[in-house]
């Protein structure tokens, strides 16, 4: 990030269409009397979208004056938030995620391809088409390396194919949204990996997680001294400061929801999820029992 | 009340207090930047970290934490505050490194420098050395206006700039744009702040950052001459302190008064010293074939005695002018009631205002403190943003705290607070004496209704009619005990002492506007009075410190001396005496007025009983007992007010005037001040523009 300023070249004036205009009324009747205030960013979000892509300083002073706030203050929203543009951006405005995963995933390589085709941040090329930013986590990161091109997501780019997606935006060519690849969504990159057993798709499975509750209904029905374990199991708080022989004494049957890592790693005969889930598992655990503070 | 253990010591707190009052309650010092009693609490700066004992297991910032928030002991203790646990300094002087770390250590060359919040802290929480060094975030300067100069580099974010303007001044247009380590204090693309309160952010500011930008580089704080004295701008008296170096006032600060000023002083206060070293008049003048020539003083005064003694005395007078103090007012009563002239008049804007009626039909009755307390208030031929700034935020105060209507009969203009326009001339107020209009019921359903008439209102032909509607209005049906809401809120700082000591007509005398016209005297005598027009004919005599349209009109100037130039007793809109301090000495020749009056007293026979000023105030005293009741109000007699009505005549249907059209240019040192002259270009500037 760096200082954002207005830009130096404005329009000379700036009014909503009639359609944004009657939104935007829309969006201000949301709020009670006397808070007009609030409907300060969709009314900004509107007028980057008339504009092209950024917020000219007329808009913010017409938009001061439709919620009869001080100018200052719809600037300092303006300033403030990031996606607000102040400065003219290409027809199609890339945003480029520069954050560790995308980055770890060829999102320099990728930023080398916007110096080379498009030229430097916030550079709008000649012919108006493409203008790229460098910008915080966009919340793809499965997918990385990534881009958004002004409201679609590019993702699975390599610096070739990114380098076409560019021609054919700027050729004006219908491009592929989201992976490039070919993937769905967020599926693992080279095909599933878990889930395989056809019988969980055809419905033969249906009610069978109730089987296992029922046996050990049973079993605790027969266990006199566990009465009050369930509900202690629901507490992890409790259980972690009665400490780890009664961890222990549980059995391996908490909620396979429950991950958190201090039951999971003392959990007998299972496999190690670690692989599976990332690296929550080498979490340390609670170091003080929070009873103690009280 | 709760009790809350500070530093070991059991403190006794109200609920509603935050941790940082706590512990000042207790004694213990919080350092803090963000932190202000008259603003809203911004908890930025973490100045003011605390530990404590029964809150979170972190340092806390007490300035945003309540003391209820806190839990007691498992045994039901108090819940206990370290304000110098060893946690608490690390946490200092952590914070201390991160404001420093952004900030240029450029104290040598910063006009903050010996007065700086940051520098004073620095040195009692901070550490001695740095671990930072990268490069320094740089940010440009901003033009916020003519009285204001920036170093934004300097600035710490603290806000408080910010909050003023929108909380206090209510003209926000001070904000913080972009944001991290980017955010930067500015106005809107670098427009001049418009308001008359502006100058009170160099004073908040706890840097270098906001700095008084007539007065950069002129002195450092420690070589001034510090006096506290009164401001005479207004009719408010606010408390300022002068700081003078050597014969020169450098600046004006306010100093607290809570129940006037509160801290805050208008720009005008503040910045109207570089009047007091221009257009001085530092010797005695004469006019000869048409043109002013120095004189000696024995010369003048002369001159004017051989004028004064032949002249017949129904054809002598006198007119006070805006600026003048108690002892100069009744060394001149004193000396005409020994020539036995009855010409003499302090209300050089003709108003209807007359000492017979009593005090109370002249005094601001509700006292500005009382401002606070009103639950209905209703602004009569009057602006108090341009008449009295500080009033008028005192007023924005009360009206930010809800279930206050407010009514403005007269000019539209913004107030900073939703003010109701009832109409423009005084049928307005017949209607609302008639419960007409809606905002009658208002006032008619207020235990404290504040009415608060502006001199314009009733220097007007229906003057007393005014006042007296006024006064109806006051005491509606539900007023509570011991409350007069009758206030009027004088333009000139000598009024309200002028009309104590009864400064008006005597028998068969001519007021102010009569003596003016063409005609009606051969001898006039001016103290100060630079509002009125002398028309040709009269031999004009001015006793004043400026060179203005008085001196322009004179056959004769004695030199005077300003008000931070003589000690002297001045009596504010409420009625509250008050002692103004000497800062300086007169230029030149110049003299205290009051010794002005003396000198010419014995020239013309009729010599003055006292020979030093404390000689003088004994005689005003005895005579005025309740002058001697410094910081005082000798609260006016409300039954006074139940015989406005009798003879007051019949409202006109005029529009009311406001007394101030240009706030800048009131008297004759701001008319001589290059700072006013170029805030009041900038006003007319903008006001040209919002016309378009």
């Amino acid at each position: 990030m760096s200082v954002r300023r207005l830009a130096e070249i404005q329009p000379e004036s700036f009014a909503f269409t009639q359609d944004n205009l009657q939104w935007a009324e829309g969006q201000i009747a949301k709020y009670p009397e006397g808070r007009q205030a609030s409907a300060v960013i969709p009314l900004l979000w509107k007028a980057q979208e008339q504009n092209g892509g950024w917020v000219p300083e007329p808009a913010i002073r017409a938009i001061a004056e439709m919620l009869a706030m001080p100018t200052i203050r719809v600037m300092e929203v303006a300033t403030f938030y990031t996606m607000f543009n102040l400065s003219p951006v290409g027809e199609h405005f890339v945003q480029l995620c520069g954050t560790t995963p995308c980055a770890l995933r060829g999102a320099n390589a990728l930023k080398d391809v916007c110096r080379k085709v498009i030229g430097e941040e916030r550079h709008v090329t000649g012919d108006g088409k493409l203008s790229w930013l460098e910008v915080e986590c966009l919340g793809a990161c499965s997918n990385a390396p990534m881009v958004q091109v002004n409201y679609d997501y590019f993702e699975d780019l390599t610096p070739e194919s990114f380098e076409a997606l560019l021609g054919d935006l700027r050729a004006g060519k219908a491009v592929k949204t989201g992976s490039q690849t070919g993937r769905s969504c967020s599926a693992p990159s080279g095909g599933d990996t878990s889930l395989l057993d056809e019988a969980l798709y055809d419905g033969s499975v249906v009610g069978a997680w109730r089987k296992r509750f029922d046996e050990q209904a049973a079993g605790d029905a027969t266990e006199s001294d566990s009465a009050a374990k369930p509900a202690q199991s629901a507490r992890p708080e409790a259980k972690a400061s009665k400490g780890k022989a009664d961890a222990d004494a549980k059995p391996a049957d908490a909620k396979p929801a429950d991950d958190r890592p201090s039951d999971r790693s003392r959990r007998e005969g299972q496999p190690a999820w670690a692989g599976g889930k990332g690296g929550v598992a080498d979490l340390p655990r609670p170091s003080k029992p929070s009873g103690e503070e009280a | 009340m709760t009790k809350i253990i500070v530093d070991g010591a059991e403190v006794d707190v109200p609920a509603e207090y935050t941790i940082l009052q706590a512990c000042e309650a207790a004694g213990a010092e919080i350092p803090r930047f963000c932190f202000h009693e008259r603003l809203s609490i911004a908890g930025n700066c973490r100045m003011c970290l605390v530990e404590v004992k029964g809150g979170p297991p972190k340092p806390v910032a007490s300035c945003a934490m309540g003391v209820r928030d806190l839990r007691p002991g498992p045994n039901g203790e108090p819940p206990v505050v370290m304000t110098r646990s060893p946690m608490v300094r690390r946490a200092r002087e952590g914070v201390m490194e991160f404001l420093l770390i952004n900030h240029p250590l450029d104290c040598p060359i910063c006009d903050q420098g010996g007065e700086c919040d940051l520098q004073d802290q620095a040195m009692a929480y901070g550490v001695s050395g740095t671990r930072f060094f990268e490069n320094k975030r740089a940010v440009e300067d901003k033009y916020i206006g003519p009285l204001v100069k920036t170093t934004m580099t300097r600035c710490i974010h603290c806000t408080r700039c910010v909050r003023f303007v929108a909380e206090v001044a209510g003209a926000p247009e001070i904000g913080a744009i972009g944001r991290g380590e980017d955010m930067e204090i500015t106005t809107y693309l670098e427009s001049a702040m418009s308001s008359e309160l502006q100058g009170n952010v160099i004073d908040l500011c706890p840097v270098g950052a906001l700095t008084s930008k007539p007065y950069a580089f002129k002195a450092r704080p420690w070589e001034l001459s510090k006096t506290e004295s009164i401001d005479v701008m207004d009719a408010l008296g606010s408390a300022i302190r002068v700081d003078a170096r050597g014969r020169e006032v450098m600046r004006i600060l306010p100093r607290v008064n809570e129940d006037v000023n509160e801290e805050w002083i208008s720009d005008k206060t503040r910045f109207v010293w570089d009047g007091l070293r221009a257009q001085r008049l530092d010797r005695p003048y004469v006019r000869e074939n048409g043109r002013l020539r120095a004189a000696s003083w024995g010369e003048a005064l002369t001159l004017v005695a051989t004028r004064i003694k032949t002249a017949d005395k129904t054809r002598v007078g006198a007119i006070v002018g805006d600026l003048a103090a108690v002892e100069e007012m009744f060394a001149l009563k004193d000396l005409l009631a020994r020539l036995g002239v009855t010409n003499v008049d302090a209300r050089q804007d003709g108003s209807a205002l007359d000492p017979a009626l009593g005090r109370a039909s002249y005094l601001f009755n509700a006292t500005i403190a009382g401002i606070d307390e009103a639950d209905a208030i209703l602004l009569i031929g009057t602006n108090p943003r341009l008449e009295a700034p500080v009033l008028n935020a005192r007023i924005r105060k009360r009206w930010r705290r809800g279930s206050l209507r407010v009514g403005l009969v007269g000019e539209r203009a913004d107030l900073t607070y939703g003010a109701e326009h009832i109409g423009a001339g005084a049928d307005s107020l017949t209607e609302l004496v008639e419960g007409k209009h809606s905002f009658a019921k208002a006032l008619d359903g207020a235990a404290k209704p504040l009415i608060i008439v502006g001199a314009g209102a009733l220097a007007r032909s229906d003057g007393a009619a005014v006042l007296a509607a006024a006064a109806k209005l006051a005491a509606g049906p539900g007023v509570a005990d011991g409350w007069n809401g009758l206030s009027v809120l004088h333009s000139a700082a000598s009024r309200v002492g002028a009309l104590d000591l009864g400064l008006v007509p005597g028998q068969g005398g001519l007021t102010a506007r009569e003596m003016a016209e063409a005609g009606a005297l051969d001898v006039a005598l001016l103290l100060g009075a630079d509002e009125i027009d002398v028309a040709p004919g009269a031999f004009v005599v001015y006793v004043g410190a400026h060179g203005d349209r008085g001196a322009h009109r004179a056959d004769v100037v004695l030199p005077g001396a300003a008000y931070v130039e003589k000690t002297g007793l001045y009596v504010n809109t409420e009625g509250r005496v008050q002692l103004a301090n000497r800062a300086t000495f007169p230029p030149g020749e110049g003299r205290e007025d009051w010794a002005i009056l003396r000198a010419l007293s014995e020239q013309v026979g009729v010599t003055l009983p006292y020979d030093t000023l404390a000689q003088l105030r004994a005689a005003l005293f005895q005579a005025y007992p309740h002058m001697a009741a410094v910081g005082e109000i000798a609260a006016g007699d409300p039954a006074d007010l139940g015989r406005l009505g009798a003879g007051a005549g019949s409202l006109s249907s005029d529009a009311f005037r406001n007394a101030v059209t240009d706030f800048y240019l009131t008297n004759p040192i701001a008319r001589a001040s290059a700072i006013m002259a170029e805030m009041s270009a900038l006003r007319r500037g903008a006001l040209a523009e919002a016309a378009e």
